[in-house]
C-alpha cells in the first residue's frame, strides 16, 4: 500500500540500479561517445542521443528554451518535412519520444534492430541540418504553454516543487524549472531556438546509447556511416554554472492551493552528487536515503510516523546523486487526518534527531544491501531502462567505469559512512522546510 | 473504473512474439493451470495470478471493502505482522504487488532463482493466511481515505466519476471502487474477510508466468501456493448495461486548464470486428504522433499537449474513451475540433495511406511489445482471458494483414456514434464548450 499518493512520486523511485550486462565503448573521431548495451532476447533495439545540455545551460532570461528546443527538433530538416521522422518510427512499428532536465536533454527510437541504420540517419540529419518555419515554432509554442498549464499550472505539488527549488538555490541555474518560468516562455522563439541549437547540438557534445539486439561492430560501423561524417564544434560551452555560496539560513515557506485536498511537509538539504571516480559520499547518501525513507513499511521514517505513531499516512526520503552539480536529498510527510503540520514537522525533527543518536540498525542495512545485489540482476530485465541509467550517468560527467562501479560503491557502505553523510547532509542552514496546505476556495 | 480500462487496454494491444519461444500450458497435479514462457537468460521468475471479479464483488453498502483488502493482504500474514512480512520480502528481495481494479485482482510476484521457494513459501501465506490485524486495517484505511479525499480535488479522478455515474448508473462500473469516506470508514474486520473469501478462490484464477522456470517447477511451485484456496467465491459480477446519452457536462473547477474526457460504446474483444476496430481507433486516436486527433488538436493547432483515444473490454461492458487537457478558453475550440472528427470517421473516411500506416505500425510493434519477464507474464493472463489460443500471437499479424480498405470504413461506421459522444469537462472553460 504505497502508492495511494501520487505525490510520493515526487521523490522519485529510488532505483539502485547495477549491472552485469555486456557494454562497449568508443568513441568517433568526431568526439561523439558511444556505448552499446546488448540484450539478444528479442529483435529491438533502442537508439538513444543524449546531448549535455539541460535547463541548467541554458542563457539567462530564456528558462525553458532547452525543452522547447527539444520539441522543435521534431519539426523536420532541410530533407525530412515535419513529423516525418516519427512517422517513419511509426511506420516501422516503433516509439520514439524525447526529454530534458536539467542537466541533459536525450531523443529515443525503440525499432526493430533492422531499422537501427535508418534511426542513426534521420538523427544524425537533425543533429545538423534542423530547418524550422517560423509557422511550426509559433504553433508549438502553443503546445508547451498547453505542457506548462496541463503538468504545473494545474498540479499544485508541481508548483509548490517550483517554489522550493527556487529557495533552495541561491545562485545556481538548479532553482528554475524545467519547462521554464511562463513568462519568459512566452518570450521564446525561432531565432533564440536556433541560438541554442548551434550553441549545443554538435557531435562532440552528445553520447549515443544503443541498447538490445545489436552487435558492436555493427553499430560501430553504422555510427560511422551516419554520425561520422557531421563536423565538430569547437564552440561547445563548458558546463561553468554559477555555483552556490555557503548557505548560512534555514528557509521556510508555506504555500496554500485550493486544490490541496492533502497538506504534505517536504524538506530538502542541499547534497552532493556522484562524481567520476568519487562516488563514495553520494553511496553513502544513497543509502541513508534508503534507511530513513526506502521502505513504506521498514525504514525509519515509515516506522517511526506510521506504525509507533500515528502521526503520518505515508513518509519517504529521496536522492539521486546523478547531476552536474550540487543536489538535493528529500524528506516527506504525509500528516495523518487531525495532525496539524507543526506536530508532523516535529515528529519528523525529533525522528532524526533520535536518528542520529541511535544510528543505523545493521539488520536494516544488511536487507537493503540485500536488495542492491539483486537490482543488479533485475535490472538486467529492461534494456531501455540500463540505456537511460547509462546515458543519464554520461550525460552528467560520470564514466561507464563509474556506473559499473556503483554497485560496488553502494555495497561498501558501512554503517559509520551513512552517519557521516546524515551529519554532512542534514544540516538546517542547507535546508528548504515547505508546507503546501490547502484553502477554502475563494 | 478507469484504472480497469488502461489495463484491460495494456492486455489487448501486447502479446509476445519471439521467433524461438513457445508458450506452453503446465498443469499441477491437482489441475491448477498456468501458461508459461520459459527463458533462462536472467536468474529470476516473474508470475502473475489474476483473480477474476475484482472490485466488482464488493456487497451492497460495503463499497470499498476489495479495494481495502487488497491493499492489506501484503500487512502480515501467518505468523509475520506488517513488519516481519516486509522484512521477510526484503531478505529475500523479493517483490510481490497486489493491485485491484473493476475486474480483478492482479498479484504479481517476482523472485529469485536463488531462494524461489522461500519466496513462494512467503507469497503463499498471504493467500493462505492474511492476517488482517486491526492495527494495519486502521492504517492503511487512513491512507485509502487520504487517496479518496485527493481524488475528490482532482480533476481527472472528478471527470472519471461523473462519467462512470451518468455511464453505468448502479453498476460496479457507476462508482468510485475505492469507495467513500463514509463506505471506508464503515469497514470492519470482517467485512475484510468476508471481501477475501468473495474474490481470492480458485474457480477465477488465470496465470502466468516468465522467466528461469521450468514447467515442473511451476507445476510443483503452483501447488503449494495456491493448493489450499478454497474452491469457489462468490457469483461473478453481471454484465453492465451502459447509457451513452451524448451531451456534454461541466464541472466547475479552478485552475487554469480544463480536464476533458470523453465516451461512447466500444467493441468487445472477441467481436470479430474487433481487430479492424483496434485499426480504427489506431488512425483516430492512437499510440502515435501521426493519429488524426494528435495532428488537428497538437500539431496544427497547439490547442493541447496531448490527446487520444482507446477500446476498452473490459468483462461487463465495452467503451471508446479518450481524454486531453487545454487551457480553459481554448477548450470550446478543441471540443469543437473533436466533434467534427467524430463525425468524420463516422461515414468512413479512411484513407488507404491511413490504414497502410497504420498497419504497418501495428504489425511492425507486435514483436516490440516483448518487455521482459514481468511483462510477459501478466501478457500470458490477458491472453487467457480475452480467450487467444496459444498460438495467438503467431497468426494475429495475418488477422490485420488481410483487414481491408472497406473492412475499416465499415467499421469506422458501426464503432463512431457521435449521437453517443459523452463529454464531461471538469475546469472553467471559457467561453462554455457545446
Amino acid at each position: 500500500m504505497q502508492s495511494v499518493f501520487r505525490i510520493a512520486s515526487m521523490l522519485g523511485a529510488l532505483t539502485l540500479p547495477a549491472f552485469g550486462e555486456p557494454v562497449t565503448e568508443f568513441m568517433l573521431d568526431n568526439g561523439l561517445q558511444i556505448v552499446v548495451i546488448e540484450d539478444h532476447r528479442a529483435p529491438v533495439a533502442t537508439q538513444m542521443a543524449w546531448y549535455r545540455t539541460g535547463r541548467a545551460d541554458e542563457p539567462a532570461g530564456q528558462s525553458g528554451i532547452a525543452h522547447f528546443f527539444e520539441h522543435l527538433m521534431f519539426k523536420g530538416t532541410d530533407s525530412v518535412a515535419p513529423g516525418e521522422f516519427s512517422a517513419i518510427v511509426a511506420a516501422n512499428g516503433g516509439r520514439d519520444n524525447a526529454f530534458t532536465s536539467d542537466d541533459y536533454t536525450a531523443y529515443f527510437q525503440r525499432v526493430p534492430t533492422a531499422q537501427l541504420g535508418e534511426m542513426m540517419r534521420l538523427e544524425a540529419d537533425r543533429m545538423a541540418n534542423l530547418n524550422l518555419s517560423s509557422e511550426n515554432v509559433a504553433t508549438e509554442l502553443q503546445v508547451i504553454l498547453e505542457e506548462r498549464g496541463q503538468r504545473v499550472d494545474s498540479d499544485p505539488s508541481a508548483l509548490f516543487r517550483e517554489q522550493m527549488s527556487a529557495a533552495q538555490y541561491l545562485n545556481h541555474p538548479y532553482a528554475l524549472p524545467v519547462i521554464g518560468w511562463l513568462h519568459e516562455m512566452q518570450q521564446l522563439n525561432r531565432d533564440k531556438a536556433l541560438d541554442f541549437y548551434d550553441r549545443h547540438y554538435a557531435p562532440n557534445n552528445a553520447i549515443l546509447v544503443v541498447a538490445g539486439d545489436v552487435d558492436p561492430a555493427m553499430v560501430r560501423e553504422l555510427a560511422q556511416t551516419h554520425y561520422g561524417p557531421l563536423e565538430p564544434s569547437d564552440t561547445v560551452p563548458l558546463r561553468l554554472r554559477p555555483s552556490e555560496p555557503p548557505q548560512l539560513a534555514a528557509r521556510r515557506l508555506i504555500m496554500a492551493d485550493a486544490r490541496v485536498a492533502q497538506p504534505y511537509i517536504m524538506r530538502t538539504y542541499l547534497a552532493p552528487e556522484r562524481n567520476a571516480g568519487d562516488q563514495k559520499k553520494a553511496a553513502a547518501i544513497t543509502l541513508l536515503a534508503e534507511v530513513l525513507g526506502g521502505s513504506g513499511t521498514t525504514s525509519v521514517l515509515s516506522r517511526a510516523l506510521q506504525f509507533d505513531s500515528q502521526i503520518a499516512v505515508y513518509s519517504g526520503a529521496g536522492y539521486s546523486g546523478v547531476s552536474v552539480d550540487s543536489t538535493t536529498f528529500s524528506l516527506i510527510v504525509v500528516p495523518s487526518a487531525g495532525v496539524s503540520m507543526v506536530d508532523a514537522e516535529k515528529a519528523l525533527d525529533d525522528t532524526l534527531a533520535k536518528f542520529m543518536e541511535t544510528g543505523v540498525d545493521p539488520a536494516d542495512l544488511a536487507r537493503i544491501k540485500t536488495q542492491v545485489r539483486a537490482a543488479e540482476i533485475y535490472a538486467r530485465d529492461d534494456a531501455g531502462d540500463l540505456a537511460r541509467s547509462y546515458g543519464a550517468a554520461l550525460a552528467v560527467g560520470l564514466t561507464v567505469q563509474d556506473v559499473q562501479d556503483w554497485p560496488a560503491a553502494l555495497d561498501a557502505v558501512t554503517e559509520a559512512d551513512i552517519m557521516a553523510a546524515a551529519r554532512a547532509v542534514l544540516i538546517p542552514e542547507n535546508s528548504v522546510s515547505g508546507w503546501l496546505e490547502t484553502k477554502a476556495t475563494p | 473504473m478507469i484504472r480497469a480500462v488502461f489495463i484491460t487496454l495494456a492486455l489487448l494491444v501486447t502479446s509476445p512474439l519471439r521467433a524461438e519461444v513457445e508458450i506452453v500450458e503446465v498443469t499441477s497435479p491437482k489441475g491448477i493451470k498456468a501458461w508459461l514462457l520459459e527463458d533462462h537468460t536472467i536468474p529470476f521468475t516473474a508470475l502473475n495470478i489474476r483473480f477474476q471479479g475484482g472490485t466488482s464483488l464488493d456487497r451492497p453498502a460495503k463499497r470499498g471493502s476489495i479495494n481495502l483488502m487488497t491493499a492489506l493482504i501484503e500487512e502480515g500474514a501467518g505468523d509475520l505482522d506488517a513488519q516481519g512480512f516486509a522484512k521477510s520480502r526484503d531478505d529475500l528481495a523479493a517483490s510481490f504487488t497486489f493491485a485491484s481494479d473493476a475486474d480483478g485482482i492482479s498479484v504479481s510476484a517476482r523472485f529469485l532463482t536463488e531462494n524461489r521457494d522461500a519466496a513462494l513459501g512467503l507469497l503463499a501465506q498471504t493467500l493462505i493466511k492474511p492476517r488482517f490485524d486491526q492495527d494495519a486495517i486502521d492504517r492503511v484505511r487512513g491512507q485509502v481515505l487520504a487517496g479518496i479525499e485527493a481524488d475528490a480535488k482532482d480533476p481527472s479522478a472528478m471527470a472519471a466519476t461523473l462519467s462512470s455515474a451518468a455511464i453505468y448508473g448502479s453498476h460496479p462500473y457507476g462508482s468510485d471502487d475505492a469507495g467513500t469516506v463514509g463506505s471506508v470508514a464503515a469497514l470492519t474486520k470482517q467485512d475484510i474477510l468476508t471481501a477475501f473469501a468473495d474474490a481470492i478462490a480458485a474457480d477465477r484464477m488465470v496465470i502466468g508466468a516468465a522467466g528461469d522456470i521450468t514447467a515442473a517447477e511451476l507445476g510443483a511451485a503452483l501447488e503449494g501456493l495456491l493448493g489450499e484456496l478454497p474452491a469457489a467465491g462468490a457469483p461473478l459480477p453481471p454484465k453492465a448495461s451502459p447509457n451513452f446519452l451524448g451531451g456534454i457536462t461541466v464541472q466547475d473547477f479552478p485552475g487554469p486548464q480544463s480536464t476533458v474526457l470523453f465516451s461512447q460504446s466500444g467493441i468487445n474483444v472477441k467481436d470479430p470486428d474487433f481487430m479492424a476496430a483496434s485499426l480504427v481507433n489506431e488512425i483516430f486516436g492512437g499510440d502515435r504522433f501521426t493519429a488524426r486527433l494528435m495532428t488537428e488538436l497538437r500539431d496544427k493547432r497547439g490547442l493541447t499537449y496531448g490527446v487520444g483515444t482507446g477500446l476498452a473490454s473490459m468483462a461487463y461492458a465495452e467503451s471508446m474513451d479518450g481524454s486531453f487537457q487545454a487551457s480553459n478558453e481554448k477548450v470550446a475550440e478543441a471540443v469543437d475540433m473533436l466533434r467534427a472528427e467524430w463525425a468524420k470517421l463516422s461515414v468512413g473516411d479512411i484513407t488507404q495511406a491511413e490504414l497502410d500506416a497504420a498497419k504497418t505500425y501495428m504489425i511492425g510493434s507486435y514483436p516490440l511489445r516483448w518487455d521482459g519477464n514481468g511483462s510477459i507474464a501478466s501478457i500470458l493472463v490477458g491472453m487467457q482471458i480475452n480467450g487467444f489460443a496459444m498460438d495467438y500471437p503467431k497468426i494475429r499479424n495475418d488477422l490485420v494483414r488481410a483487414l481491408t480498405l472497406d473492412d475499416v470504413n465499415s467499421v469506422a461506421q458501426r464503432l463512431l456514434q457521435p449521437d453517443q459522444l459523452q463529454i464531461t469537462v471538469v475546469g472553467q472553460p471559457n467561453p462554455p464548450p457545446k
